[in-house]
């Protein structure tokens, strides 16, 4: 799949942004006044900045309304109420927190309830995908609530539970790839099924459709630098959960959240754009592309 | 409404007939000519007389060569691919504002470009590539099946049939309702056993494919040519003089 610069930014920084809050809500170091604005100007920040960058791929942006209409049937409607709904509980409790002193400790649940329930719709859209093997598991939503968690138990400085998510974090991604490696020709997808030509006799591409490119081979052929794929996963890992969880389990204070967390947000952009790039849809296999792992 | 009707009514589809299809992609030209020209934003093209050009289609012809296990010649099969219109269609449930939409009365999965906001989800749920965003609207494109001819009493009656079947050369195309068992199409698809595009994904598509036929084998031949009958009496002797001319 094409790594869209604006879906990596989407994913990455409202997941941050969402799981921060959460924390916030649940009242984990959540201050009151001055700090507590700082606090919840950085998770609104990353929030909405996300959600913003999101409708930079879209063709016709000026309709994004009509995206809350379709809620029962789709995951991209669900995850634009639920995030509404939690910005906006947030704001109710970040005032009572930021201008009265008060933690609202009802509507900080709520809140954080709601800031995860847009992230599983966020991953949900990306789970629900049958064409895309790589994603369509369960260990989609998983990986995507343990980044939002890990990034806001970093951010709340909670040092011995951001090191409990960043452990967590590198098991679920260590088996979100091995998985996913082998999802695609577990399903039985190939270009005999594709093409239902395969008891006919062994079938491969003898013309492609067309001589240019188009939509389809942009948006899913997408291959370029595949094979760095596992010297990107050993850095990925390295700045997403390794790196951080060195400097939290071995220092303190707000440099070292800091760096934490920067570091990890530099993981977290490496591992996403691994997580588009890597994944392949079925319609490859008419334009005669093995799936990787593939043999034959 | 993204909602998939529980039922349709009747299941209007295409039967591609693969062992008659010669790959000339008329319906491809016919098929963006008309959509083209008709419902909805025009198919773009983008640089069409440069180095690279790239347009949106809605219909594209693929070909593959089969090998088969036994021996037998190889086969080149020529296979267009458009919207297969499937029962279950998981391009209309992601999609979130209800731009696309399956139709209750005929089954056509169609998508209303004023509702659209080019988000391309649906064409990630597509298996089949049906689905192309267009360059220049930013709305998503796919096949009609023509919904603004079969329909259209200003046509003559053989024209009441989309563009590409109406187009088809080598008869390879054929529309109807595949709904209705006693149809032309369904009795096509049950007399030479028609198939889809990979099921396992559970799309329950309505377009149906019928498979090429195995190609002849020439029986008795031998592998050297035979020699002819040889001539006797006069033609001997003038076979002979002519050969030393």
């Amino acid at each position: 799949m094409h790594p869209a610069p604006s879906v990596i930014v989407f994913t990455v920084l409202s997941g941050a942004g969402f799981g921060y809050l959460a924390f916030l809500g649940l009242g984990l170091s959540t201050g009151t006044g001055a700090i507590a604005f700082w606090q919840f100007a950085l998770g609104f920040g990353m929030a909405v900045a996300g959600l913003v960058s999101s409708t930079f791929h879209l063709g016709n942006p000026q309709r994004a309304l009509l995206a809350f209409t379709q809620w029962r049937t789709s995951w991209l409607s669900r995850e634009a109420w639920a995030s509404c709904a939690a910005l906006l509980v947030m704001a109710g409790f970040a005032v009572a927190a930021i201008f009265f002193g008060r933690i609202l400790n009802v509507v900080g649940v709520l809140g954080a309830s709601l800031c995860l329930a847009t992230v599983v719709a966020t991953s949900m859209i990306y789970a629900q995908m049958a064409t895309v093997p790589r994603w369509n598991s369960p260990l989609t939503p998983g990986y995507f609530i343990a980044c939002a968690l890990t990034a806001g138990a970093i951010l709340s400085a909670q040092n011995h539970l951001a090191v409990v998510c960043l452990i967590g974090l590198a098991l679920i991604q260590t088996v979100c790839w091995q998985r996913g490696d082998r999802r695609f020709t577990e399903r039985g997808h190939s270009i005999a099924s594709a093409t239902g030509l395969g008891s006919k006799g062994r079938t491969r591409l003898f013309e492609a459709p067309h001589t240019g490119t188009n939509y389809l081979l942009k948006e899913f052929g997408f291959h370029v630098a595949r094979r760095h794929a596992a010297k990107l996963r050993v850095i990925g890992m390295a700045l997403l959960c390794v790196l951080p969880a060195l400097i939290l389990s071995s220092a303190s204070g707000g440099m070292a959240v800091a760096l934490a967390f920067v570091i990890h947000l530099a993981g977290a952009f490496v591992s996403r754009w691994l997580f588009f790039a890597e994944a392949e849809h079925v319609v490859q296999l008419y334009y005669g592309h093995q799936p990787q792992g593939a043999t034959g | 409404m993204t909602c998939l009707p529980q039922t349709t009514t009747r299941k209007l589809g295409l039967v591609i007939d693969l062992d008659t299809c010669v790959g000339c992609h008329a319906c491809v030209i016919s098929c963006k000519g008309w959509n083209t020209e008709n419902y909805g934003a025009a198919l773009s093209d983008i640089d069409a007389y440069g180095a690279q050009p790239a347009g949106t289609f809605l219909n594209r012809v693929h070909s593959y060569e089969v090998e088969p296990a036994n021996g037998c010649a190889t086969q080149t099969v020529h296979f267009p691919k458009s919207c297969l219109h499937c029962e279950d269609a998981p391009c209309v449930t992601v999609c979130p504002t209800g731009a696309s939409y399956k139709r209750a009365e005929d089954g056509i999965v169609l998508v209303n470009e004023d509702a659209c906001i080019g988000c391309g989800l649906c064409a990630w749920a597509c298996p089949y590539g049906a689905r192309e965003l267009d360059a220049v609207a930013g709305v998503m494109k796919k096949c009609t099946l023509c919904v603004d001819r079969i329909y259209n009493e200003n046509l003559p009656e053989e024209d009441r049939v989309p563009a590409c079947v109406r187009t088809c050369p080598s008869g390879a195309r054929h529309f109807g309702d595949l709904g209705d068992p006693s149809s032309a199409v369904s009795q096509l698809v049950e007399s030479r056993g028609g198939f889809d595009l990979m099921p396992e994904l559970g799309t329950k598509p309505t377009n149906k494919y019928l498979p090429p036929r195995p190609k002849d084998r020439l029986q008795g031949v031998a592998s050297e040519p035979a020699a002819g009958p040889s001539a006797t009496g006069f033609f001997a002797w003038l076979d002979r003089a002519l050969e030393k001319i």
